[in-house]
């Protein structure tokens, strides 16, 4: 059987989650609601896993995709955690745009 | 000999202390004097069986509790050392203190402080006693520091009274610098030696020659007489005694006469083997003895307070004593200890007594007569104040001649000033026996309603005292002294005590001085019985006699040489250089504030401005990590 990487090379890849992370910090940069934020961070967080898959890979090491399993189910967690919180703060103040976040003051 | 019957000797007034200090106030005034006043008297029970055991088998005997401090080579024990010298004065202080605090339950009766009065004079009989038996000169200092501490706190007992605050704090303040002579000569003394242990210096220097280190020997030596002229009251360093007469009068019977001022020539009878190989500092110290002598007697001429005129009563027989050590002569210095000790403690009591009578009147010229309504009081202070002027057969007889003995052998001058001296103390003691007991009262009605015997708990300490007074020369009989033997083993260069043939020239030396204390004593009756002269007010006093009652203005010149310069000193400091530290250190606290005052404003609550700086940051290590380097 080819292998995965000699049909697309591992330089592509990286390009690939580059652009995705990249996608995703402009994201949260320019969007101001928190759910498009969360997204954001989502597409982040899987720019690294895919990123971790591809070297996992090339290195013949089974190790890499082990963890993204974890990856997986600790930002699985993490949205379920998130999410309760936003729908806490949609409660307290019946919206969910971070400009009008502003308690957190200092 | 027991050490451990020692230990709870040494123990039974710090057990005293510490009940008086935490239940004194519940357990009542009987039961306070009368647990303070058993457990000296105990221990001085204790002490005299030993005592008796000393007398017999004379070995002394060294009890180390633990080894205190180890640093590099040098080890210091936590030891108590008893040999004739310090058993002969536990004897003493035990045996006047248990005096002492038995006519302090009547005198301090009303005082509503009672309970700590008797806490204090525990702990000053405990601590004194740490300062005779300690093992080494660290040990000696922890006592030496304690009696500190509780004179101080004794002579301010009265604490209400401005006044007698600043006394106490300048009898502090003059042991201080004092103290910092004898720490440097501790310092000196282990750098020679590489021990301050008593017996360890002892045995070393039968051993070593010197040679070289004789020099800082002398330093040390110096600066253990400077302790000792701290403690003991002599010039530069006596002017805090007369001052101390602010505390209670059995403070000053126990304290200011008899017990704590004598632990500078405990001192330096203890490392007399040391003084001995130091004789610019042993001449030093009987010039200095000679003159506060002759200046604290001069002075006492004109006082019209009466514990004034036994204050500085007491610094010029210190001053006696001080000559004695420094010519040599260790035991005949102890035995004039002892003696005083006895007549002074009397003489105190006595005019506690006298004060006690009048209400707190102490200036005698509000006083006189009371020969009559005091008999007890009378007799006993004309006993002492014969022997203090040094009439035979009483004890003061003897140590003073043996003193001015001792003086004419080695230096005529110090003998004349001495001699002088002793006229003067047989002239100033009688003026006060005079204008106090003779003539007729000078006080006001009520007073002299009011005059009264003291009771029978303060007459018989001074019966016993008289008695001892009176009795006490036996213990050194010109020609076969028993104390020279006793001491003999302490004092390693005893040569000057052995010298008494007593030949013509000593009877005639005697002679003189008797002579010259009569005429002293007659001089004080022409004047203030047959004329019946009576001091007048401080202000009308002409030329010399205004030098006597201004004490030479050594105290004016301390102010000013001395407190003016510092007072002027800590305000510059305080005006400028505080306020320029502290410019500069509140300066940079309002420092902080304003930045840290600026930087919160950045912390706007906008999530999204957190997120890029965020942002901007991470780039920034990225940028750092990885591609700068």
């Amino acid at each position: 059987m080819e292998h995965v990487l000699q049909i697309i090379g591992i330089d592509h890849y990286i390009y690939l989650s580059l652009l995705l992370f990249c996608i995703g910090v402009f994201g949260i940069l320019y969007r101001r609601n928190a759910i498009v934020m969360f997204m954001s961070i989502e597409i982040m967080l899987n720019a690294a896993n895919l990123l971790l898959v591809a070297f996992s890979n090339y290195h013949e090491d089974a190790n890499g995709q082990v963890f993204v399993f974890f990856t997986m189910a600790v930002a699985a967690a993490e949205v379920a955690i998130g999410l309760a919180i936003l729908v806490a703060i949609y409660r307290n103040i019946g919206t969910i745009d971070i400009d009008n976040l502003k308690n957190l003051k200092g | 000999m027991d050490t451990n019957l020692f230990t709870i000797a040494l123990l039974l007034p710090l057990v005293g202390f510490l009940i008086n200090c935490f239940f004194g106030k519940s357990l009542g005034k009987t039961m306070v004097g009368i647990l303070s006043t058993s457990t000296v008297g105990i221990a001085f029970a204790l002490i005299v069986t030993q005592f008796l055991a000393v007398i017999n088998d004379a070995s002394p005997t060294k009890d180390v509790w633990f080894d205190w401090i180890q640093i590099l080579n040098y080890s210091i024990d936590f030891g108590f050392y008893y040999d004739q010298l310090s058993i002969l004065w536990l004897l003493f202080v035990t045996g006047i203190g248990t005096l002492i605090h038995l006519y302090s339950t009547s005198y301090m009766h009303e005082d509503k402080d009672f309970h700590k009065f008797f806490a204090y004079l525990n702990l000053f009989v405990f601590f004194m006693m740490v300062l005779v038996t300690g093992s080494n000169l660290l040990m000696m200092f922890i006592g030496w520091e304690g009696v500190g501490l509780c004179s101080y706190l004794l002579i301010g007992f009265w604490y209400q009274n401005q006044d007698y605050n600043d006394a106490a704090k300048k009898a502090f303040i003059m042991n201080r610098i004092g103290d910092l002579g004898f720490l440097i000569g501790i310092f000196s003394l282990l750098h020679i030696f590489g021990t301050i242990d008593f017996t360890d210096i002892r045995s070393l220097l039968e051993y070593e020659n010197l040679g070289t280190s004789i020099g800082i020997l002398s330093i040390a030596t110096l600066g253990l007489f400077i302790g000792a002229t701290g403690k003991s009251a002599q010039l530069p360093l006596f002017t805090w005694l007369p001052d101390a007469m602010a505390g209670p009068t059995p403070v000053s019977a126990l304290i200011h006469a008899a017990t704590m001022v004598t632990a500078g020539i405990f001192l330096i009878t203890r490392m007399n083997f040391i003084f001995d190989l130091t004789p610019n500092v042993q001449y030093l110290i009987a010039v200095v003895g000679a003159i506060t002598s002759i200046v604290a007697a001069s002075i006492a001429l004109v006082q019209n307070d009466i514990k004034k005129v036994l204050a500085f009563s007491t610094v010029s027989q210190l001053g006696l004593m001080f000559m004695a050590l420094g010519l040599g002569a260790y035991e005949v210095a102890v035995f004039h200890v002892i003696t005083h000790a006895f007549f002074k403690a009397c003489l105190f009591l006595g005019s506690g007594s006298v004060i006690h009578a009048i209400g707190g009147e102490q200036d005698m010229r509000h006083m006189g007569g009371l020969k009559n309504t005091m008999k007890t009081t009378y007799i006993t202070f004309l006993i002492s104040s014969l022997a203090i002027s040094g009439i035979p057969p009483l004890s003061g007889f003897f140590s003073k001649d043996e003193i001015l003995l001792t003086a004419f052998h080695h230096n005529p001058v110090l003998w004349i000033i001495g001699s002088v001296a002793s006229i003067l103390t047989a002239f100033y003691m009688f003026r006060l026996v005079f204008l106090t007991f003779f003539n007729n009262f000078r006080g006001t009605k009520e007073q002299e309603d009011h005059l009264h015997e003291s009771p029978a708990s303060m007459t018989l300490p001074l019966v016993i005292l008289a008695l001892l007074a009176t009795i006490g020369g036996l213990i050194s009989i010109p020609g076969s002294s028993w104390l020279n033997k006793y001491l003999a083993p302490v004092i390693v260069n005893n040569a000057q005590s052995q010298t008494h043939t007593l030949g013509t020239t000593e009877y005639i030396l005697m002679g003189i001085a008797v002579i010259g204390a009569l005429i002293g004593i007659g001089v004080a009756f022409v004047k203030y019985i047959k004329n019946k002269h009576v001091p007048v007010n401080d202000n009308n006093i002409p030329g010399l006699q205004k030098l006597l009652v201004e004490k030479y203005y050594i105290d004016d010149i301390y102010q000013f040489l001395i407190v003016q310069p510092i007072n002027f000193l800590g305000s510059f400091f305080k005006r400028n250089i505080e306020t320029l530290i502290g410019g500069l250190i509140s300066g940079m606290g309002l420092l902080a504030g304003e930045v840290s005052y600026q930087a919160k404003k950045s912390q706007n609550g906008n999530i999204g401005l957190y997120l890029f700086v965020f942002v901007i940051g991470v780039c920034a290590i990225m940028y750092y990590l990885f591609i700068a380097n």
